[in-house]
């Protein structure tokens, strides 16, 4: 076994290159939306306009970074301590709920139209299985506080740099001439799938 | 030798130059009859200073002056009003309205003409007065109010950019100038520059016209003309356009949505120029100016010396009427020309060019085939705009996006049409999205206003409201006091 | 029945935090009814079944209203609606109405008898007039909404398209 899928070697401190490799690999090389396919339904909700897709990019990077971080935390101080493991889907659910919570509020504030454009979608953020996913695979892979909030927040630019991207396609393959079977959302997941195959093209860029 | 910079984008187009250039420019006769349409800038129809019957005489208002955007307009020759008549407008819609038509009697009687020799002690806004007067407006094809231009107000101006470069095929008016009247054109330089106070003019001619440069540099040594540069610029379409050719001469670029006064530049065509200089010089206003007849379907193209108001149809006779193979009239360039449905409409100010299209000129008969994303129209497009993004958007009607992509900084140059290989007619679709996009601005700016006064409405029922209950309180209140004083002072029964 | 205890304090402590944050994020007015309120063309003609093109964006925002219910806007107006609120075009609701192209209101004046009752129905006071003087449509100020013509016991006035 190499050393560093050696238990004994678990808690060796990662370096600048491991951060480096967390925030390439979860941004290009697995990319949640396109790679794990994880976060499709916000993905194809909100990705109609430019402007919407980037605020429901950056509401997702705030949550998501938040979510990763606090939910490492109340695993490694709570659940662990007090052998409560078994509770960890239902503490993270309610943890991302109130992150969710507490940033729909936020926007409601700050931006009362991006409020209103994002509609439903904003809470529907808690129901984002990438949210919960980031938060369960930081456990699986024994993540520490900075490569779980790293690995959240490159969790978060991923998604959002691909919706902003298919957000840009899709503005412009409404306008074009496309037959009528496919209009809407037909090619619309054409297009997600042809942009999922150019991000396949990255597998092999970082290791695990 | 002056250096030069390049604009993005641009054509090299056939000139078809030589068809009229070689010949050599005629004055033409006086015509039968003069029109005006009564049309103003803003689209607003301008009120007659003269009534039917009434006798005028070259230089006489015919339209007074609305404005300092609408200067008056002079009669071209002497005659007899015939009468205010409805007509077609030279105008690419083909409007009909009121047009002031006058009977020439031939006798070219004129009122008399004020001008002055020594302008170098009158102040630039007597000046600008005198231009404003003399109906003088952008003679390049455009005619903006020349007044308004050379008055920048804010904007510092340290260089005069007069255009001769002439870019649009077939058009060689200003090489017909340059050529017969190089004394006028510099003339007209040094006034310009004594106007807006600056000391360096660049007068820019087309490579493709060297007699013209010739000409001039001829006269320039004649003359006492100051810091006057004559540069050859390259014969790419459309190096003429106002903002292109700053670029090119000195690499400055004018912002988006904004004017050369900003970078301190003002631009005039060679003609303004001379016409400028006329006006000043021997108090002539603006009624006559070089116009090209010219294309397969008129038997002796050349260039006119034409009064303005003339009927196209008297012009073509001067040139030796029709040919067999005459299909299209065109007032303008092959680019930026509109078609007109008859020649018996009137040369205007803007009037450049009459094109008399033959067989297989200009014209194509191709049908518009689906646009292939090739990118060929923004390679060529002069401005550095995106027409395919500007295409597809017009098409779906998504007027916020037409803006994002700058649609109100489209020349229509016409350069994208030429090299689109599916031979989509693109400058109309930006017309028509550009009238669109104004369409909408006007509607929002109404019902903003309409909201404004819904809603002072609303507060004024308010008010009265108020002051209909403060009115019956009182009166409640006294009718009560009066009472108690009554029951006070009666005794009890 | 640690666990039980555990995750109740955990989740009594996020309750906490959201009641300060919902206190503090507190929303007083709502501006996107005024960017609702400047799509619509303020004709005030209550073919929305609203009394007037504020309360219809109140609706709209509330969710309480759709965006296909504004004739005067027409198909454009329920576009540009769409695309601010993210939402799908679709066609007039044909039972409010149609679009109708552009018209002023014009009082004959050989008919007009001067109750004042137009003017008191005009959302814009469009209408010059005073009791028994003439009264008289200022042309530039009229959206064209028909509110006018209802009230006028004499039925002088008429629709003109511009």
């Amino acid at each position: 076994m190499t050393p560093r899928h050696d238990r004994r070697f678990q808690y060796c401190h990662p370096s600048m290159k491991d951060y480096l490799l967390i925030l390439v690999g979860t941004i290009l090389v697995n990319n949640f939306v396109m790679v794990k396919f994880l976060g499709l339904c916000p993905f194809m909700g909100v990705s109609r306009k430019v402007e919407t897709a980037l605020g429901m990019g950056l509401a997702t990077i705030f949550v998501l970074t938040l979510s990763s971080v606090s939910s490492y935390l109340v695993e490694t101080h709570l659940l662990v301590p007090l052998g409560l493991e078994y509770l960890r889907i239902i503490s993270f659910i309610v943890v991302i709920a109130v992150i969710v919570q507490f940033t729909e509020m936020l926007v409601h504030k700050t931006s009362p139209l991006l409020y209103q454009v994002l509609g439903i979608f904003l809470p529907l953020i808690t129901t984002n299985c990438a949210v919960l996913g980031v938060a369960l695979l930081n456990v699986q892979a024994r993540h520490g506080l900075i490569e779980s909030f790293l690995y959240g927040f490159g969790a978060a630019v991923g998604f959002a740099l691909v919706l902003v991207l298919f957000a840009a396609v899709r503005e412009r393959v409404d306008v074009a001439d496309i037959p009528t079977p496919f209009k809407g959302n037909a090619i619309a997941l054409i297009t997600a799938g042809l942009i999922s195959m150019a991000f396949m093209g990255f597998s092999g860029l970082v290791k695990g | 030798m002056f250096g030069l910079w390049n604009f993005d984008g641009g054509i090299h187009l056939p000139t078809h130059k030589a068809e009229s250039s070689l010949a050599p420019m005629q004055v033409a006769e006086l015509p039968k009859e003069l029109i005006y349409p009564l049309m103003m800038r803003n689209g607003e129809k301008a009120k007659p200073l003269v009534s039917t019957g009434e006798q005028v005489r070259r230089g006489q208002i015919v339209v007074g002056a609305d404005s300092w955007m609408n200067p008056p307009l002079h009669a071209a020759t002497s005659g007899k009003v015939r009468g205010i008549e409805q007509r077609l407008w030279p105008q690419p819609s083909s409007l009909v309205g009121d047009c002031i038509v006058v009977d020439v009697d031939g006798d070219d009687e004129s009122v008399e003409f004020q001008g002055t020799d020594n302008y170098a002690s009158t102040p630039p806004d007597e000046l600008l007065n005198k231009i404003h007067a003399a109906g003088i407006v952008g003679l390049g094809g455009a005619a903006f109010p020349t007044a308004v231009k050379l008055n920048p107000q804010q904007y510092a101006i340290d260089t005069l950019v007069l255009n001769g470069a002439e870019c649009e095929p077939y058009i060689t008016c200003d090489d017909s100038l340059l050529r017969h009247f190089p004394h006028e054109v510099l003339g007209g330089a040094k006034l310009l520059m004594h106007i807006l106070g600056v000391n360096r003019c660049l007068l820019a001619v087309g490579e493709d016209i060297p007699d013209a440069i010739i000409a001039l540099e001829k006269a320039q040594s004649e003359g006492e003309y100051g810091n006057i540069h004559i540069i050859p610029v390259p014969a790419i379409y459309p190096t003429g356009g106002e903002k292109q050719l700053i670029k090119v001469l000195t690499g400055r670029e004018v912002p988006a949505h904004g004017i050369p006064a900003q970078i301190g530049v003002i631009c005039q065509n060679v003609a303004t120029a001379a016409a400028i200089h006329k006006a000043i010089i021997t108090g002539e206003p603006l009624i006559s100016r070089i116009v090209t007849i010219t294309g397969r379907g008129v038997l002796h193209p050349q260039n006119l010396l034409a009064r303005i108001g003339m009927p196209i149809a008297e012009l073509v006779e001067h040139c030796g009427g029709y040919t067999d193979s005459a299909q299209r009239l065109i007032m303008g360039g092959p680019m930026m020309g509109f078609a007109l449905p008859a020649d018996d409409l009137p040369i205007t100010k803007a009037t450049n060019c009459i094109l008399v299209a033959g067989q297989g000129e200009v014209i194509h008969d191709k049908q518009a085939m689906p646009c292939i994303r090739c990118g060929a129209c923004a390679t060529a497009c002069p401005v550095g705009l995106l027409p395919q993004q500007l295409y597809w958007h017009a098409r779906a009607d998504k007027l916020d996006r037409l803006m994002d992509c700058h649609l109100p900084d489209c020349i229509e140059c016409g350069c994208c049409d030429i090299v689109c290989p599916s031979h989509i007619p693109l400058v109309q679709y930006f017309r028509s999205a550009k009238s669109n996009v104004a369409a909408k601005q006007r509607e929002r700016l109404k019902a903003d206003h309409a909201r404004l006064r819904y809603e002072a409405r609303q507060g004024r029922k308010e008010r009265e409201k108020l002051e209909r209950a403060e009115s019956a309180k009182r009166k409640k209140e006294l009718l009560y006091n009066t009472t108690k004083i009554q029951q006070k002072s009666e005794p009890v029964p | 029945m640690l666990a039980f205890v555990v995750l109740c304090a955990v989740f009594a402590f996020f309750g906490l935090i959201l009641g300060y944050a919902s206190i503090r994020f507190k929303v007083d007015s709502d501006p996107l009814v005024d960017k609702i309120d400047a799509l619509l063309p303020q004709t005030q003609c209550g073919q929305c079944l609203y009394p007037g093109c504020r309360p219809y964006a109140e609706a709209i925002a509330n969710g309480k209203a759709d965006i296909n219910q504004c004739p005067p806007g027409g198909e454009e107006g329920v576009k540009a609606l769409a695309d601010l609120l993210g939402l799908e075009a679709k066609p007039l609701d044909p039972e409010l109405g149609s679009e109708k192209p552009q018209r002023v209101a014009v009082i004959d004046e050989k008919n007009c008898i001067g109750c004042t009752l137009c003017i008191q129905a005009c959302p814009v006071d469009a209408i010059l007039g005073a009791p028994k003087f003439m009264h008289t449509v200022i042309a530039s100020e009229c959206t064209g909404c028909d509110l006018c013509l209802p009230p006028c016991p004499v039925d002088c006035i008429m629709m003109e398209a511009l």
